[in-house]
């Protein structure tokens, strides 16, 4: 714990870094300070965050009445691949813990860096080349991807377009995605200050550590079946081809082995942010540390198993799809246990809504409505009416941007004054967020109505009938693009003019808040020693007078 | 596995820290993430298996024990040679270390050579996936090869990656960067190496074993 005479000579990592290079481009690009990297994944993601928002308004504004508006069908499938590819794997797998997993696990770890700084840069350059190469699918001859996020087979092998480049930019963020879970894992288990045992660990550090789990053990699987794409496509070896033998429902049940646990590689950190916030705005330890901490642990083993609900309609005998629907109702246990223990901390709690618990709360409700509609699909009987419909889009949706989405705001707004130093406007902040409640709900509400009327997704016309809720529909997507311009020009204002912070504007206590603002290079002047519980605000005074 | 006196921390002011605990630790996390990509591959080995019994046994007498057999000595024999190679360094036997890590490395080119000419024998018969003459053939064998040849080039790469790091580790052997007290880079790529037998010890058995 620094005392404030030191803080005020302490130079900030931004004005001290670990590179050769003293300042520039250099002084970033090959450092190897987490705090430098995460920032660095920060300021991708937001990039390619915005350019698949970008389509996707696009994506509605073609949808604002029956008929051709704006572009043709093979546009369409092209952009609704793309928001989907961009989306999922550059923006919402690495997006919380790549950025603030980075950034935080060492800062409330108690630790200087994570176990392989070198490792970490790595990562993400590799992640960049990623990047790189699902651009250059959309520039090349032959055309932008247009098979859907899933790359479901047989389409994908005769698709005449870049898939073969497109998913092998998939191998390789997965590559990356594999050495950050490897990294966080080793750091969790060997960095912890002293006096951290692991039930003293706050819980963002739980889930970061579950979804490190999930990382290392579902990942492999999409990289060799995405392997296998790429050699059947080059070669025609025929193991997803019927006409040689070979099964294209194999491939769902390989792509879905991966890319069901990896919606929780998107929704468990984001649990973990809540975890944080809540206590911090409520005043009060959180209820049921352990549940959660260890529910964390429930929904990375469990999500594993239910695969393949994605694909209740694909063709599989009963006796699966009923294990198959009732492990997916197991894991929303796990999910609830979180729920009820948040709502429970903020009972009696002194309660400071400040932009990030509004968010929070934004999220409860938006993650509530997602989850519960995901026990909907869950189930055979009404999975087979609403599959591939409007109400899985909308279900998804709920779930990702609102909940994972949500909360990497809610984690931007909470983080901010540790990160940066400053701070935004808390009245255009509330703003926004009373803003994104109303563009979310009218954006993605009707979808749930259109789906249950047998709405189709990944279709660029529809019929008269669904017109007035479509059109309600891209009206939500302006007011959305809206709300996200001022909720990102109050973060940029506040980076660039914002007034200067304290060193613990909202008075949280986990370690990380018990350095200065921005943190030093190597975090802590000397490294704390964990005498409290994660949540304990007692320790506050003494913090104070440190 | 909080035992903090393996966690030296350099008097520098840079805080250069040394953890040869969690530096393993990443790497058998690493191997694990390797066994789930080749398990994979199993997976789906052990679904046409299921589904195509008889026209696996038959495609498997087209491919020679013999070479297998001796392409599972050669790896076991490096297997060994590796581990020979890390304990004559503990021991401070730099000489014979460097002797051990070269013979790893010869053995895994002999391999490569080995499958070199086994693979080209098959082409030359015609077995290459898409050839008329395999798709001449039965549904289950044309995947029996498929799966033949994508397993055994996969892990033929993986073992192409072995002989680069196992030269690059060589190298820092003899140039004193990896000496008898740090020895964790050695040890790590030999875990490596015995993965990469690990996983022929499944393949073999699967692929030459079956007629």
């Amino acid at each position: 714990m620094t005392n404030s005479s030191a803080v005020l000579n302490q130079k900030s990592f931004y004005e001290e870094g670990n590179t050769k290079a003293k300042s520039g481009l250099a002084a970033w690009i090959f450092s190897t300070d987490h705090k430098r990297i995460g920032l660095m994944y920060l300021s991708a993601i937001a990039i390619f965050f915005s350019v698949a928002a970008i389509i996707g308004i696009f994506m509605r504004l073609e949808l604002i009445s029956t008929g051709k508006d704006l572009m043709d069908a093979q546009t369409y499938n092209t952009l609704f691949t793309l928001h989907g590819v961009i989306m999922i794997f550059l923006f919402i797998i690495p997006g919380i813990p790549a950025v603030f997993g980075n950034f935080f696990l060492p800062l409330q770890l108690g630790a200087r860096d994570v176990s392989f700084p070198r490792l970490n840069l790595f990562s993400f350059w590799i992640y960049i080349t990623g990047a790189i190469l699902v651009l250059l699918s959309l520039v090349l001859p032959g055309g932008p991807i247009d098979t859907g996020w899933t790359f479901y087979i047989p389409y994908s092998v005769r698709s005449g377009t870049n898939i073969s480049l497109a998913i092998f930019a998939a191998f390789v963020l997965g590559f990356s995605s594999i050495l950050t879970g490897i990294n966080f894992i080793t750091t969790v288990h060997r960095l912890r200050a002293p006096g951290m045992s692991w039930f003293k660990m706050p819980l963002f550090v739980w889930a970061t550590y579950a979804t490190a789990w999930i990382q290392i053990i579902a990942t492999p699987v999409i990289a060799i079946t995405i392997v296998l794409v790429i050699i059947e496509r080059l070669f025609g070896v025929g193991i997803f081809d019927p006409s040689l033998g070979g099964d294209p429902i194999l491939y769902q049940h390989l792509f879905w082995i991966y890319s069901h646990p990896a919606v929780y590689i998107m929704i468990l950190p984001a649990m973990g942010v809540v975890s944080e916030i809540i206590p911090t705005f409520a005043r009060r330890t959180i209820f049921g540390y352990k549940a959660i901490a260890i529910s964390s642990l429930a929904i990375a083993f469990v999500g594993y198993l239910v695969w393949a609900h994605h694909m209740f309609t694909s063709g599989m005998s009963d006796t699966a799809r009923w294990i198959f629907s009732l492990l997916t109702f197991l894991v929303a246990l796990p999910s609830g246990v979180k729920v009820f223990n948040w709502v429970a901390t903020m009972y009696k709690g002194s309660i400071d809504p400040k932009p990030p618990f509004l968010w929070v709360m934004n999220f409860i409700f938006l993650f509530s409505i997602g989850g519960l509609t995901g026990l909907v699909l869950g189930s055979l009987v009404t999975d087979v009416h609403l599959h591939d419909t409007y109400f899985v889009v909308a279900h998804f949706h709920y779930v990702m941007f609102g909940g994972t989405g949500t909360i990497f705001f809610a984690a931007l707004y909470y983080w901010f004054p540790k990160i940066f130093g400053k701070m935004y406007n808390i009245k255009t902040a509330n703003i926004g967020v009373a803003l994104f409640f109303v563009a979310f709900n009218l954006l993605y509400f009707p979808k749930f109505i259109l789906g249950y009327m047998g709405m189709p997704r990944r279709y660029y016309d529809f019929l008269p009938e669904f017109e007035s809720l479509q059109f309600v529909s891209t009206v939500g997507s302006w007011l959305m693009l809206i709300t996200l311009i001022l909720i990102i020009w109050n973060l940029m204002h506040g980076i660039l003019r914002g007034r200067k912070s304290e060193s613990n504007p909202w008075g949280g206590v986990t370690l990380e808040w018990h350095t200065s603002s921005p943190p030093p290079l190597e975090n802590f002047k000397v490294i704390p020693e964990v005498k409290h519980e994660p949540y304990d605000f007692s320790q506050l005074e003494d913090m104070k007078n440190d | 596995m909080t035992d903090s006196n393996h966690i030296i921390e350099s008097a520098a002011d840079n805080h250069i820290h040394r953890d040869d605990i969690g530096a393993k630790m990443g790497m058998w996390l690493f191997l694990f993430t390797e066994i789930l990509l080749f398990g994979g591959l199993f997976l789906v080995y052990a679904v046409y298996r299921f589904q195509y019994p008889d026209q696996f046994h038959i495609a498997g007498m087209d491919l020679s024990t013999a070479i297998g057999t001796i392409n599972t000595i050669i790896l076991l024999t490096s297997s060994l040679t590796v581990a020979l190679s890390i304990t004559a360094l503990q021991k401070q036997n730099k000489s014979l270390s460097i002797i051990m890590l070269s013979l790893t490395i010869s053995l895994a080119i002999l391999f490569m050579i080995n499958k070199y000419f086994e693979w080209s024998g098959k082409f030359s018969a015609g077995i290459y996936p898409g050839s008329e003459d395999l798709l001449s053939r039965h549904n289950g064998e044309i995947l029996f090869f498929g799966l033949y040849f994508v397993m055994t080039g996969l892990h033929a790469l993986h073992v192409l990656v072995g002989i680069v790091l196992l030269s690059i580790i060589l190298g820092m052997v003899v140039n004193k960067k990896i000496t008898y007290d740090y020895t964790v880079k050695l040890e790590n790529s030999g875990l490596y190496w015995h993965l990469v037998d690990l996983i022929w010890i499944f393949l073999f058995p699967l692929f030459y074993l079956i007629q």
